[in-house]
Parts: structure tokens; sequence; C-alpha cells
């Protein structure tokens, strides 16, 4: 039973190029990859129309150690080249890996256009608190009061709701789960790869070396612990009075809507002024 | 009066951009618009920009233009943005294009080191406009001669034109979407405010007779495909996403596969490399005017808007019997030192009329270190108005 999604893992990776990686070990972002790779798989896309773009961060690394058309860019800057991408060639399955300082701190601008165009990117964005690559500094979700090495009296900034920020953007996939929950990750992973139009998955992370050492979380395996008790699902929330729900991870697809895709958008306006000529 | 584009080595295009016989007519046209042409002849299938003046009309006309065409235009949310989706799009098979004023030039800086670092064809327009920051907008300067080679942290050689005239303006975009495909970096044109508003007749070229050049396609299999590859020059072939060959593209220093590295070695390969593709095709990628140098005493070194006036004090000051001569760079970097040094060599006197508090002049001043101080003279303003052809005819009788 094990070997089998170890050899589906091994098809995916450049194992025999730039390993081993770059993250630490008891970091999220290596299970995050795996439910990422067996989705694809399950999917059975053809690599090569597989774009994976990222930005800059521990989490950023990810497309420089998987088969598919890689670019790994600048800080911030992910879902803008992804555009450009998507925009000439609509047919790749344009795929961004970011973190919550790329997307929502210094890349917060791209994100919200690209989700206002709703244009078939699909983002999958590791949350893990912290600015993790650059050694934990603060970054736009770091909770309240918590510490990082540039709040070391404790976080007084109020923190970003990434999925609310998604859908009043425009987002019309938003879907919240954490690295905990693999399987799920995995299914949400695939829905939003398969939804026509922006969608944006938030996954729940650890940096258990710094993040969790700065704030006392224990091991890698306590802040795994932590997402399995500390959440719960959508459907389970609605049943559940307010009080016993105030904190908890919401887990679940919290928006899916039809509306224009912004690269058939463009394809209509293209036929519109080309009268007809280009088919 | 002899007149002449110095093509000091063979010309990029085998074909080059000729009028036509027949076919598209003279036309009235701003500086602007020949840029939108040119990229458009050049086969530009991509723009993604954001408005500031005195950039914007090219936008527009793109905007107009390149959806009839079944290209794409995007406006973006800013400028960091714009630079990012052509490298993105070039990436994925477009040849791709953005413009932009001083302020946006200086957001998209980063983004054209990751243009250059990766190798990723691309083209920036920026109509410079007086600085620094926000300036006069629609006022003319060249402060941006300096930015357009250094802007971006790190060393990353520049491929960077300038054009003096409307239908230079034309000539030259297509020039640039040619080189940025060969050289497979991010070419620079720098337009005046000046000529990117002013209108002049160009006669276009038949689109039979304008060369295009394209980028090199990978023919060996996946496996063997290198990104950067170390042949021809340092002119390696380049695969599109989507065409199977599945390789990664960084901004952190790589080896030659695209894969991120420390190693001094391979560190040391990349830069050399990115040095060596310009500095080894010097030849193939300066151009420079020379006019009356012949028997000069007095040359003028100058580019842009401000070549022009230079042109008319020249003919000034040769009816007055005067020795004297014009230098301008079509491409000012790289720097053409041999071609200057050369066409320096005996002349006693250089003036460098320009629109900014001294920026060419260093080039100058570097490659004329037998000259007296006193025979370098500097013509320089920021502040908005243009050098007058009478002003520098003042002064070339003065020295004279
Ligand atoms: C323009 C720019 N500013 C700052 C940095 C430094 N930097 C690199 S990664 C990073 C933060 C990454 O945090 P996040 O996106 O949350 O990813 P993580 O490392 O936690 O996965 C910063 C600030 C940079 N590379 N570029
Ligand atoms: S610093 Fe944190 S986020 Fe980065 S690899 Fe280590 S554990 Fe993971």
């Amino acid at each position: 039973m094990a070997n089998i999604p170890q050899k589906i893992i091994h098809e995916y990776l450049r194992h025999d190029k730039k390993f081993p990686h770059v993250w630490c070990a008891g970091c999220s972002n290596g299970i995050v990859l795996g439910s990422i790779i067996r989705a694809i798989a399950d999917m059975q896309l053809n690599r090569d129309d597989i774009v994976m773009v990222s930005g800059i961060g521990c989490s950023s690394r990810m497309p420089v150690y998987v088969d598919f058309n890689t670019l790994h860019t600048l800080h911030g800057r992910a879902i803008a080249y992804a555009t450009g991408v998507k925009m000439f060639k609509p047919n790749l399955k344009v795929i961004v890996i970011t973190g919550d300082g790329d997307c929502t701190a210094i890349g917060g601008n791209h994100l919200i256009h690209a989700a206002r165009r709703n244009i078939d990117i699909t983002v999958i964005l590791i949350n893990n608190n912290i600015y993790g690559m650059t050694g934990g500094q603060a970054s736009p979700t770091t909770p309240h009061e918590a510490i990082a090495t540039t709040a070391p009296y404790g976080n007084i900034e109020p923190d970003f709701d990434i999925c609310n920020l998604a859908m009043g953007a425009g987002a019309s996939f938003v879907a919240r789960t954490t690295a905990f929950h693999a399987i799920e990750t995995q299914n949400y992973v695939k829905e939003a790869i398969n939804h026509n139009g922006f969608s944006m998955l938030e996954i729940v992370s650890s940096c258990p070396v710094i993040y969790g050492r700065l704030n006392k979380k224990g091991s890698p395996a306590d802040m795994l612990k932590h997402m399995r008790d500390n959440s719960i699902t959508l459907a389970a929330k609605e049943k559940l009075p307010k009080e016993k729900t105030e904190g908890k991870i919401i887990r679940g697809i919290l928006k899916r809507d039809e509306r224009t895709e912004f690269t058939d958008a463009y394809a209509q306006l293209v036929k519109k002024v080309m009268g007809g000529k280009h088919e | 009066m002899p007149t002449k584009i110095k093509k000091i080595a063979k010309p990029v295009e085998e074909k080059p951009v000729t009028p036509a016989k027949s076919g598209r007519k003279i036309r009235l046209m701003q500086g602007n618009e020949a840029v939108a042409l040119g990229a458009l002849d050049a086969g530009v299938n991509f723009f993604a920009g954001y408005p500031i003046t005195p950039s914007t009309e090219i936008a527009e006309i793109l905007a107009l233009e390149l959806p009839k065409r079944g290209g794409v235009f995007i406006q973006m949310e800013d400028e960091i943005a714009s630079i990012s989706a052509i490298t993105g799009a070039s990436l994925a098979g477009a040849k791709s294009l953005t413009a932009t004023s001083g302020p946006g030039f200086s957001l998209m800086q980063e983004g054209i080191g990751f243009a250059k670092i990766t190798e990723t064809p691309c083209v920036v327009v920026n109509v410079q406009r007086n600085g620094p920051s926000t300036g006069m907008p629609t006022s003319p300067a060249q402060g941006d001669i300096m930015q357009s080679r250094w802007g971006s942290h790190g060393d990353s050689p520049a491929i960077v034109l300038y054009p003096d005239s409307v239908k230079e303006s034309y000539e030259l975009t297509i020039r640039a979407v040619n080189l940025a495909e060969k050289y497979r970096t991010c070419v620079i044109l720098l337009l005046d405010e000046v000529i990117g508003h002013m209108r002049e007749a160009v006669t276009l070229p038949d689109i039979a007779n304008i060369r295009i050049v394209s980028r090199i396609k990978p023919t060996i299999p996946r496996h063997w495909y290198k990104h950067y590859d170390e042949n021809q020059k340092y002119l390696s072939p380049l695969a599109s996403f989507g065409e199977g060959y599945r390789y990664n593209v960084t901004g952190l220093t790589h080896d030659a596969l695209g894969f991120p590295t420390n190693k001094p070695n391979e560190a040391n390969d990349m830069m050399e490399r990115l040095r060596k593709k310009i500095s080894y095709n010097i030849r193939d990628l300066v151009q420079i005017e020379s006019r009356e140098m012949e028997d000069a005493k007095i040359a003028i070194f100058t580019a842009g808007i401000t070549a022009r006036a230079a042109k008319s004090a020249v003919a000034a000051a040769r009816a007055e019997g005067i020795p004297v001569g014009l230098l301008r760079p079509l491409t000012i970097w790289p720097f053409p030192d041999d071609a200057v040094r050369k066409m320096l060599r005996n002349v006693e006197t250089v003036i460098v009329p320009e629109l900014n508090q001294g920026q060419l002049i260093h080039e100058i001043r570097r490659l004329t270190k037998d000259k007296q101080d006193g025979n370098l003279i500097p013509i320089q303003r920021a502040n908005g108005t243009l050098i007058t052809p009478n002003e520098i005819l003042r002064i070339i009788r003065e020295v004279h």
C-alpha cells in the first residue's frame, strides 16, 4: 500500500536533479507537495500542459522540484507572471504556489486584481503565519499577539483572513484546508484546478522550526495535531453555536461561483473585433 | 551633406528595414504611434502595461490594434505586474513588449533584472520624462541614460537603443524586438518625450521587406535540452512552455539547466555567459551615426532629441567654415567604445549636450583621457526645456 504513493511522487519529482530540497525536517511544505502531486496524478493531466509558478519563500521553492514547466519568479509577483502565461496560452493549466507573505503582503495587489478579473489561475497558498525563508518576521497572517522576530513583544497588528480577502476581491472558487488533512487537500486541489476561473486554496500549514519555536508550539507532530483538533468543517460550523466555533480553522469550499472567466472574455472580444475572421 | 549610419559590423537583420517602393503610404505620425506600429510590424503579439504620460498612446494604440490581429492586450494593476506579465507571456512563446515612463521604469527594474538573468526576450519602451520622482510629466529629459544601464541591482549587461526621430523610433522598435529575440534578453528602447509626441512624416516599408528575427527553437530531444546552452556565441535555443521541454526558470543564480546553484564555478559560468553574450557581439549591437566627422576638429557627441538640435548647429557652423562634426549613438548600451575612441582621435574638442546633469559625458570622459579637461565641454540642462541649436552653435563658435 505504502509503495503506491511513493512511486507516483517519484514519477513527478526531479529527484535526479536538484535534491536534497531546502525545507527543514518537519516542515509542512513536503506534505502539501505530496497532496498536490497525487491530485495531478489522479486527474491524469499532461505534465507538458502544467505551468507551476511561484514567488519567493520556502513554500515558493516547490516548483523547482517537480517535473512540470516551472517558473520561480520574484517575491510577490507569481500571479502577475502567471497572468502573462495564461493570457498568451489559455490552454495551459497554470498553478501558483505561494506563501502568506508572498501573496498577501508584497503580492497583495496582484492577488486582488487577478481575483477581480477571474482569470483561470489556481492559487495554492501555504499559510504558515510567518516569513519562514527570512527567519521569522511577522506576515499579514501572523496572529494577533503571536511572537515574530519583528514583533518580539507580540504582534499588535490584526491579521488577514485570506479566504475572505479572496472572496471580497472576486475569486470564484475559494477553499480552505490544512496540511494535516492530506486527502482533503488532494481533493480540493482537484476541485480548484477543475474550476474555470480564479481559485484560491488556502492550506493552513506549519513552520515548526521558526514559528513553532518562537511561539512554543511543540514538535512538528504537535503542530499537525493542532490542525486536526482545532479545525472544523464548514458544515459542522453551521450546526454549532458561535462560542464553540470561535478561533477554529474553518475547512471547506467556501465559495464556488460560475462567472465569466477572463481568457474566455478576451477570446470573445477578439472574435468580436475580428468580425468572425479569426476562426 | 554626408550622413552615414555606420554599421560597425554586419547587421543583425539580413534584410534591413527599408522603405517600400509601393504599398504603404507616407504618414504623419507621432513617435509613440511609430513605436506601436513598429511593434506590430515586428510581430509583437503581447502587450501588458500601465498608463503613464508621455507613453500612454503606445498602450492605447495597441489596445485597439492587438485584438484585431488575435494578439493580447492587457492593462495591468501596475508596472511591476506589467514587466512580470510580458516576461511570463514570452516564456509561453509571445513576442512581448511594454511601454512606460520614469516612475514606471523605476518600478520595473527588479523585473528587468529577472528577464535578463533568466534570458527571456522582451522589450521595455521608456518614453523619458523629466524627473526625479513625478517631476514634470509632460516635459522632456534624458535622465534615464544611466538607469537604463545600471538600474537593476547586480551586474547585468544591457542593450539600449535610442532613436532621434519618429521614423527611427519605428525602425529601432523593430530592431529592439529582433535583438531581444536573438539575444534572449530584455532590450530597452529609450525615447524622448518630445519624440514620443512629435509628429513627422514616415514612409512605412512594405511588410515583405521587414526583416523579422525570432528566437531559435530547440530541435533536440527533451532530455538533452539545456535552457542555457553555451553554443554559438552564447546565443541558445529557447523552448516555450507547453512544448514538452519542461524546464525550470528561476531568478536565483542557476546552472545551465536552470536549477538554482550556490557553486562559485556555476555562478561564474552564468555571470560570464550574461556578460559575454553582449561583449562578444558588440559589433552586431553597436550602431552609430557620424556626420561631417572626416575633417572635424570639434565633435558633438549627443543622442536622441538633443542630436536634432546639434545637427542644425553643425550645419550652421559648417556654413561658417567651422570644422565641426557629430557623433550620435543609436545603441547607447553597450557603449560604442571602440568606434567613439577611433572617431574622436583627431578631434581637439568634444561638446556633450544632454538633458540631464551629466550622464553621457562620463562615458566620453572615460574614452578621452588624453584630452585636457577644458577640451571636453558639457551642455547640460534638466529643467524641462530643450537645448536649442543656437546654444550649441554659440559654444561651437567660442571653442573655434
Ligand atoms: C523584493 C523582495 N523583498 C524581500 C525579499 C526577502 N524575502 C524573501 S522570502 C520573504 C518572505 C517569505 O514569506 P512567505 O511568503 O510567507 O513564505 P514562507 O517562506 O513562509 O514559505 C522575504 C521577505 C525578497 N526576496 N524580495
Ligand atoms: S523555515 Fe519554516 S517554512 Fe521554511 S522550510 Fe523551515 S520549517 Fe518550513
